[in-house]
This record gives structure tokens, sequence and C-alpha cells, in this order.
């Protein structure tokens, strides 16, 4: 109920405190001092790029891990789950000084590069991965089709489901992204629109609210599209990587 | 001589077999590397070689840019753990996971049991439960923010109403903490309910049929089914969220940076306080080994006993 009301008050907020003009004003005017279209750009191709990533990185990774033999396969899996114990926030001192090395602050690289290598992206494919018949790769092998294929040909199209989940879930974390983007972005040219809304707040008088929430608007309404047509897969997809 | 000849056959097939092998071996090595090389890659590089940098910090004073200058082995931990800054962000960060995480899991169990049911329309109610979950800190922060604001704010307001005084949600060293967790408890639910629900529906339903033969009543199968079987899923969510809540960082920047006088410095804004504001890269990753131990014990735990005690009673 909470939440229902918060939503309720944010529509009041922007119709509240502008009674004589109606809400679309407040939009008009947050865009017009804001270079909310590039923030909003950023954002878009940073999310999307790290998405890929996440995707292309994952399932190699998995495929790995599930069709793949070799000498310190299981060694590699262990580094994997280690990964996992290393919180961002706290390697985040010398991950700066990397990209800032590179020459990749303000850049969209510096953006998404870090976040495209992914444990739990890994897992979830490895547990949707290993739910495919070992027969068809036998097949395939008799076929004589190698392993790069039929990763591409077979495994992929057949694990869809759980490639959207994952990429629903990549794009939502990465839209919601907020400490890196602060740390490695100077500029509005590359900055995401998290950061956006932190300026808009700061730098907008206490009185005008509605602005500032026509902006919150703006930011959320994307990922609570996709959160409402992936709802279903998102509560499957990480219930079954978190516990399996 | 058959027999000789017999073994020397032998031994040149092993002979033969074991560079075929060998190669083998080799190949299907490198077509698995090749496979997870690009993981490995990125995860030295961002994550392994930063995490061993950020020892080696530790023991250093730097110069602004972050350059190590003088070593001072363990000073920069000696002074950590003396200056009352950061045990009251210590203090702040214990409080605040004990704040937020009973308060998220609880109110986003009892939210998913509700959802569970099947009643018409309840689709909506479950969309709009995890809808936070889609709300990125910093807008679920400037909601917030309006909403503590001590003279247009909503909760404020409110109070007015009923003639209550207005309080200093966010300026009060009293409240502040608390506003913050409130602000956090609401941000988590979205993504605990979602799992809990989905944690409720893979319940097999065999098991309830089962205890309505028995004519059991609703309390009942909630305490000896719902909860036992739900007890996996639980506990994934309560370390998630702990681990959550030690990385706090987006709503204290927007809500209080860290204060009324450093009562909301969680963890997390300490180190990018230290870092990037005073610029002593040394004591910053002494606290980011903090943080890093804190959740590399909650991890452990939550790997440990996700997979044993915690199962089907």
């Amino acid at each position: 109920m909470a939440i229902v009301m918060s939503f309720m008050t944010n529509k009041d907020i922007l119709t509240g405190s502008m009674p004589s003009t109606f809400t679309l004003d407040n939009y008009v005017r947050a865009f017009e001092r804001f270079p909310l279209f590039q923030y909003l750009f950023n954002s878009l191709v940073v999310s999307i790029v790290i998405m890929i990533g996440q995707l292309v990185l994952s399932s190699l990774a998995a495929y790995a891990f599930v069709f793949l033999e070799f000498k310190g396969r299981d060694l590699l899996f262990y580094l994997f789950i280690a990964t996992m114990m290393v919180p961002f926030e706290a390697s985040i001192i010398p991950n700066f000084q990397i990209i800032r090395d590179l020459g990749w602050i303000d850049t969209y690289s510096g953006l998404a590069v870090p976040f495209f290598a992914t444990a739990f992206g890994t897992f979830l494919l490895r547990q949707n991965f290993k739910q495919i018949p070992k027969e068809l790769r036998e097949a395939s092998q008799i076929a004589g089709m190698g392993d790069f294929k039929y990763y591409l040909t077979v495994v992929l199209p057949v694990s869809r489901a759980s490639l959207v989940t994952l990429g629903i879930y990549g794009f939502l974390s990465s839209w919601n992204m907020y400490l890196w983007p602060l740390l490695s972005t100077t500029n509005d040219k590359v900055r995401t629109v998290q950061i956006g809304l932190k300026q808009l707040q700061t730098q907008e008088q206490l009185n005008e609210w509605g602005v500032i929430m026509a902006g919150a608007v703006i930011v959320i309404i994307p990922t609570l599209i996709l959160l409402f047509f992936g709802q279903k897969k998102l509560q499957k997809g990480l219930t079954e990587g978190a516990l399996k | 001589m058959s027999m000789t000849n017999a073994a020397q056959i032998n031994e040149t097939t092993v002979f033969d077999m074991e560079p075929v092998k060998k190669k083998q071996r080799i190949k299907s090595f490198m077509k698995g590397m090749a496979f997870l090389l690009p993981s490995i890659i990125l995860f030295s590089v961002f994550l392994f070689y930063p995490m061993f940098r950020t020892i080696y910090l530790s023991f250093f004073l730097t110069k602004a840019n972050g350059d190590p200058t003088v070593f001072v082995g363990l000073e920069n931990y000696i002074n950590m753990f003396s200056s009352p800054i950061f045990l009251k962000s210590m203090k702040s960060t214990f409080l605040f996971v004990l704040y937020t995480v009973p308060a998220s899991v609880i109110i986003s169990l009892f939210l998913s049991i509700i959802a569970n049911e099947k009643l018409k329309g309840i689709g909506f109610f479950r969309t709009m439960y995890s809808s936070t979950m889609g709300v990125s800190v910093a807008a679920a922060s400037v909601f917030w923010l309006y909403l503590f604001n001590p003279s247009m704010g909503l909760l404020n307001q409110v109070l007015g109403s009923f003639g209550i005084e207005a309080i200093g949600w966010l300026t009060d060293p009293k409240w502040a903490l608390l506003s913050v967790s409130i602000t956090t408890i609401w941000m988590n639910i979205g993504f605990t309910f979602l799992i809990l629900l989905g944690g409720l529906q893979s319940i097999d339903s065999s098991l309830y049929e089962s205890a309505d033969i028995e004519g059991a009543g609703y309390l009942y199968k909630l305490r000896r089914v719902t909860i036992p079987m739900l007890s996996p899923t639980m506990f994934f969510v309560i370390t998630v969220t702990i681990i959550n809540a030690f990385q706090s960082f987006g709503q204290i920047d927007i809500l209080t940076q860290g204060g009324p006088i450093n009562e909301t410095n969680l963890i997390v804004y300490s180190i990018y306080r230290e870092a990037f504001v005073n610029y002593k890269f040394g004591s910053a990753s002494a606290q980011a080994i903090v943080l890093f131990i804190l959740i590399l014990l909650m991890t452990a735990l939550q790997f440990k006993l996700g997979e044993r005690k915690v199962h089907y009673q």
C-alpha cells in the first residue's frame, strides 16, 4: 500500500504544484533547462552495450562450463564463484584509476566495459544450458559440427528465454547504476540520466519540485515499462539463478 | 619371441597414444580458454587486480592522484579504528542493516503471501508491489526527498494536519538514519517481494492439498508448510538484502550527504568521501578492505548455509 500511495503522490505533485498550468509544462521545462535527451541517450547506449556485453560473455563462459571438458575447468569455476565475493564498491578506487589511466573518463567504454563479465549471468545461463539434452551435442558432433557453430546455432536459440531474462536484468541494473557513473563522468556529453537527475535536483530552486519530479518520472518510465513486461521472466530467472 | 613382440607392440601403442592424448588435452584446454578468456580478462582487470591493488594501497600514504608515496604498514588501519568518525560510520552501517533488513523482509513476506492468493485482479497488485525494483536509487531518493521536505513535504503536512509538530526528517540527527532506512526499505520491497513470490509459487501444491485433507487451518498451513518450504528463498533474500544494505550509496548521496553530524555516513559513502573528496586513497582503501571482509563473510555464510542447513525440514 505504501507503494501505491507513493505513486499516487508523485502524480499529485506533478499536477498539484502547478495547478494553473497543466502538468506537461514541468516536462517541457525539465527538457529545456537540462540536456535530458542527451542524458537519456547516454543511458540507453551504456545500458544496451552492457546488456549485450553481458549476454555474449556469460553465454560463452556458461557454454565452456557445461559443454567443454578440460583441465582446470573446476578451478576456473571456483574463480567465478570467488568474483561474487568482491563487491564493486570495495575495489572502486583502483578501478577509477584504471579507467583514468586508460583515458576512459567521460567515455562510453569507461562506463560500460567494467561490467561486461558477470558471474551471476554465467550461473543463470549455465543452469539453463544444463537442461539441453547431451544427445543433441553428440548428434551434432557426429555431423561434424564444431563447438562455436553449435553454440551459435543450437545453444543460443534454444535458450532464448533465459537470454531475455538476463538481458532485462542487465539493462535494468545498468540503467539504474549510480556510483560508477558519478565517478567516471564529468560532463553532460556522457553523463547518464541518473546523474542528470542529481544535477537537476541540486541545481533547481527549492520551489520547483514539479520540474524535478518530471525529471524523476522520465528516468523511471523506461525501466518500469521493461519491468511490467518482464516481471514473470525476471521472477523465475532470478529465483532459479540464485537458488540452484 | 612372440611374447616380447607383443609387449613391444603394446609399448609402442602406449607411446604413440600419449602425445595424441596430450595434444587433445591441450586442444580442449585451449578451446575452453577461448570461450572463457573474455570473462577472465575482464574479471582480472576490473576485479581481481583492483582488489589486490586496494590491499596494497591500504598500507600506503598516497598523493592526490592516488599514487602511493610512503609505506606506513598498518598505520591506516590503526588510525581508522581509532577514528571516531569511522567508528561512527561502522555503527551507523550496522544500525542501518538492522533497521532495513528485517523490515524489508517481513513487509515483503506479508505482501507476497497476500499476493499469492488466487484472487481476481491480483496481477495488478503483484505489478504494483514489485514496481520499486524498476525505480532507480536516484529517482527513489528524489521522491523521498520531497516527502521528507521540512515545510512542503507530504509527511510533515500530514503531521501538521493532525496538529503534530514538524519533524526534521533529514536534518535531525535522531531521525536522519531512520529516514534513510525508510527510503531503503521502500526500494528493497520490489526485489524481495518478487523473489519471495517466486518462492511461494514454486511450493508444490500437493502439500497444501494433503494438509487440506487433514483439515488443517490457514495458520497451521502457513506455519507448517509455507514457512518451512520457503526457508531457502528466505535465507537467500536475507543475505542479499544485508549485502545490499552494506553497499548503499545513492540514497545517502542525494538525501543527506552523510549528515547530519555524520549520522548517515554509511561505509560506502565514507569510502567515497575519503577517496574522492579528501583524496586520502590509502585510508579509503583500508576502509574498502573492511567492506570487503564484511561482504565476504556474508557471501561465505550464504554459500555454506544456503546449500545445507536451511532446507526442507
